[in-house]
């Protein structure tokens, strides 16, 4: 902001001569309001002056100012930021400027719904010329924040919209590396392989994805990410989700490690829910995993979920459930039972 | 580090340094850990007063933010039925009644949030907003009468709700505002409870709500995004609420949303996130609705003429456009049929070890918070107490009965009214609007 600027915002409203014209309206807040809020008096000048110009759909260079001065107090104000919109387009405005604020402003609110959307909004009006700047942006809020949902969305929408992806693969990478348990940066990267337009999508880089996800989960077996995003490459293709000998024996490696044996469980009941016959040497890894359980049941299946309700106490209920409906439609789960 | 937390002492093992999210995962198990270790080592009467819900330090709580609040609120001066709804809910879920004057200036300053074209706004003179506008029906519904509920404009409410019908089959949040699953559920839930729920506004919503379920299970904000546990909650109501709940991969919806529940007891809304109180509901309520799916699909033999009916109900051929043989009653019958369904089925979360982060990890003295070591706001109040109602009847077996001896943590003075958790609004409450709303006159 210019000190011409700083200056104007020292001065009350009603001291500044450019708007000596205009009378502010107050808030109609009735005589006994509930959660009647104790704005200060300058909170109060400024909403009194901006609901004048609003209602008075004065789209003019100070209605903007005042915009700005409103929304520095409360950048969730949404009619504010819409009245703004409509005032930069009646005015043509320099839009790169409104970047700037929007920057300035995202320090403070990087949460905030408005700001964001508004962003959405400039960057779309700049078009691709504004695709760089748009990344750039959403990594400077990773670097404090590598899970901030709202820029997420954001460079997700940039992508798609203005485009960008070369390098995005590598950036997913650069994030697992610093956090492999970034979820954020996982969801990313499934985007990046579903929707990048010159990667070809999963058919084409299944084989280097699973191994990534195979040797990120073998560092940290207790981290869910990987494990879901096993599922989420095989979410079209069950026959190789089946058949690849490459994830059975992820289940057999963890489960003979000392590591948390949940989520290898977990995707065994579901590779054998969809036809996965495990060999002898992967059942006695399951039965060894609670050795005392004694559950030694004809079907794996049964063992499994009864292990799982020793060592997963929080979801003892989830897996007897699912124990429970493992037959006879197990495969659909409880998405086709509306079916009598 | 503390020994206790299973996950630290693997990585103990490494020589690995530990990432962000492992730092910031182990100082918050240490910190609950810590405050279960002090329950365990006081005697059971001392245990009983710590795990007590402190009924009128929350009223007298509720009720000053009521009445005032500080100049630091300037910032939610956008969102004023929202404060309302959090305030009058977690009053009417502690089961308390406030002063009839209370009553009719909360009635009058809602009414000057209505726009004279529809909708509510987050303050008089705002323009009118989805949430805000589900904010105050729900909370007028939660103050309940004829003139509370005569108030609300539904044949202006239509109208809004038609203008921000967006292209995609979703809705916007307001007049050139951003769409996403969270406006949807506003939408559709307001105009379920108003009784003026039609094909124009459901159209395109069902393929909107699925375009959002991830690969992990759960439903993200925007197509692309992340599984997030408010949204999930979102989503999963509106197709509730619009009958095409079997369209979503419930399997891998309920697979990712048990997994939520961290050690702490609490509820994450995202893989690998901190659990915060306000997911209690947010995920716990996504949780007994998909305990009451269960309840109408888990069981295809022995059961009632009545739990037959109601699934037929729940049963959707609804995916090709063949819409025009549901009328307005006929939808609008769903959610009570859906919340009266007697279930067998069990709770798919731990129940007591939610309402223990709940009372003793973010409960403060008046009000609640996302966890130890932050502040107290009506928000976290509202969704703390809400997921708390939603864990104390998770085994009750039709939604208005009281809890099973042992399903309810502390003593019994914690027993909170019951929910419908499609629209998060008290049981009485709904049910009297359902039936003033049903007697209504067609727009």
């Amino acid at each position: 902001m210019d000190s011409d600027e700083d200056e104007r915002t020292l001065l009350p409203l009603s001291q500044r001569p450019e708007w000596s014209d205009v009378t502010p309206v107050p808030q109609n807040d009735g005589p006994n309001p509930v959660v009647p809020i104790a704005y200060s008096e300058e909170f109060a000048e400024v909403m009194g002056y901006f609901r004048a110009v609003y209602l008075a759909d004065e789209r003019s260079l100070r209605a903007l100012h005042l915009t700005t001065e409103a929304i520095q107090f409360n950048a969730g104000n949404y009619t504010v930021w819409q009245f703004r919109r409509l005032i930069l387009e009646a005015l043509n405005a320099d839009l790169h400027e409104e970047l700037e604020f929007v920057e300035q402003l995202a320090s403070k609110n990087s949460k905030n719904y408005q700001l964001w959307h508004h962003r959405r909004w400039v960057a779309e009006k700049l078009g691709t010329e504004a695709a760089s700047r748009e990344l750039e942006f959403t990594k400077n809020i990773f670097v404090n924040d590598a899970k901030n949902y709202h820029a997420w969305s954001h460079r997700q929408w940039v992508l798609q919209n203005l485009g960008g992806w070369e390098d995005e693969l590598a950036y997913c990478n650069e994030l697992l590396e610093d956090d492999i348990f970034n979820n954020s940066a996982w969801n990313q990267r499934y985007f990046v392989i579903t929707r990048h337009p010159g990667l070809g999508g999963i058919e084409a880089t299944i084989d280097s994805e699973l191994d990534y996800t195979i040797k990120s989960i073998l560092i940290k077996p207790e981290n869910e990410s990987p494990w879901r995003y096993l599922r989420g490459l095989h979410k079209n293709n069950v026959q190789s989700f089946v058949t690849n000998p490459k994830i059975s024996t992820l289940c057999l490696n963890v489960l003979t490690s000392k590591a948390n044996p949940v989520f290898a469980l977990s995707l065994l009941l579901d590779l054998i829910s969809k036809g996965f016959e495990p060999n002898q040497d992967l059942k006695n890894a399951i039965e060894v995993v609670v050795p005392e359980s004694n559950s030694q049941d004809s079907d794996i299946s049964v063992t499994i979920c009864t292990v799982l309700e020793i060592i997963d106490q929080m979801r003892v209920n989830y897996w007897r459930w699912r124990k429970k409906n493992l037959h006879p439609q197990v495969a659909e789960g409880v998405a086709n039972l509306h079916i009598h | 580090m503390e020994s206790s937390s299973s996950s630290s002492s693997a990585a103990a093992a490494e020589d690995w340094k530990p990432t962000i999210s492992q730092e910031e995962q182990w100082t918050l198990e240490s910190q609950v850990f810590h405050i279960y270790r002090l329950l365990c080592n006081i005697p059971p009467n001392s245990q009983a007063a710590m795990l007590e819900l402190q009924r009128d330090s929350h009223m007298e709580y509720l009720l000053k933010g009521l009445r005032h609040l500080g100049p630091s609120f300037s910032v939610l001066d956008a969102n004023r039925p929202w404060i309302c709804y959090w305030i009058f809910h977690s009053i009417a879920l502690l089961g308390e009644s406030i002063d009839v004057t209370l009553e009719h200036n909360a009635i009058d300053f809602l009414m000057r949030c209505q726009d004279q074209h529809g909708g509510y706004g987050g303050g008089p003179g705002q323009m009118p907003h989805l949430a805000t506008t589900y904010a105050a029906v729900n909370t007028l519904i939660t103050l309940g009468g004829h003139k509370s509920l005569a108030s609300i404009n539904r044949g202006k409410t239509y109208l809004f709700l038609r203008r921000m019908k967006h292209t995609s089959g979703g809705f916007s949040m307001h007049d050139g505002g951003e769409v996403d699953v969270r406006a949807c559920y506003t939408a559709i839930s307001v105009a379920s409870v108003l009784n003026i729920l039609d094909e124009e506004l459901v159209q395109g919503v069902g393929n909107y709500i699925l375009s959002c379920q991830t690969y992990e299970g759960g439903i993200a904000g925007e197509p692309g995004s992340e599984a997030h546990g408010g949204y999930t909650f979102c989503g999963l109501a509106t197709m509730i609420l619009i009958n095409e709940v079997n369209r979503l991969n419930l399997a891998s919806l309920t697979d990712w949303l048990v997994f939520r529940q961290g050690v702490e007891g609490g509820f994450q809304g995202r893989t690998n996130k901190l659990v915060d109180g306000c997911y209690s509901f947010w995920q716990g309520g996504a949780a007994m609705l998909i305990q009451r799916l269960h309840a109408a699909t888990g069981s295809t033999s022995s059961e009632s003429s009545d739990d037959e009916d109601s699934m037929a109900e729940i049963s959707p051929d609804r995916e090709e456009g063949q819409h025009s043989d549901v009328d307005e009653v006929n939808s609008s019958s769903i959610p009570i049929n859906f919340i009266n369904r007697h279930t067998e089925t069990e709770p798919l979360f731990q129940s007591q070890a939610l309402q223990q982060y709940i009372l003793l990890c973010s409960q403060v003295e008046g009000g609640f918070r996302d966890k130890p070591g932050k502040g107290r706001d009506h928000y976290h109040t509202c969704y703390c107490l809400s997921g708390l109602a939603v864990a104390q009847y998770s085994w009750s077996k039709d939604a208005d009965s009281a809890p099973l001896p042992g399903s309810l943590l502390g003593p019994y003075s914690n027993l909170l009214e019951p929910v419908n958790p499609l629209h998060n609004i008290v049981l009485e409450q709904y049910n009297e609007a359902r039936e003033f709303f049903s007697n209504a006159s067609a727009l």
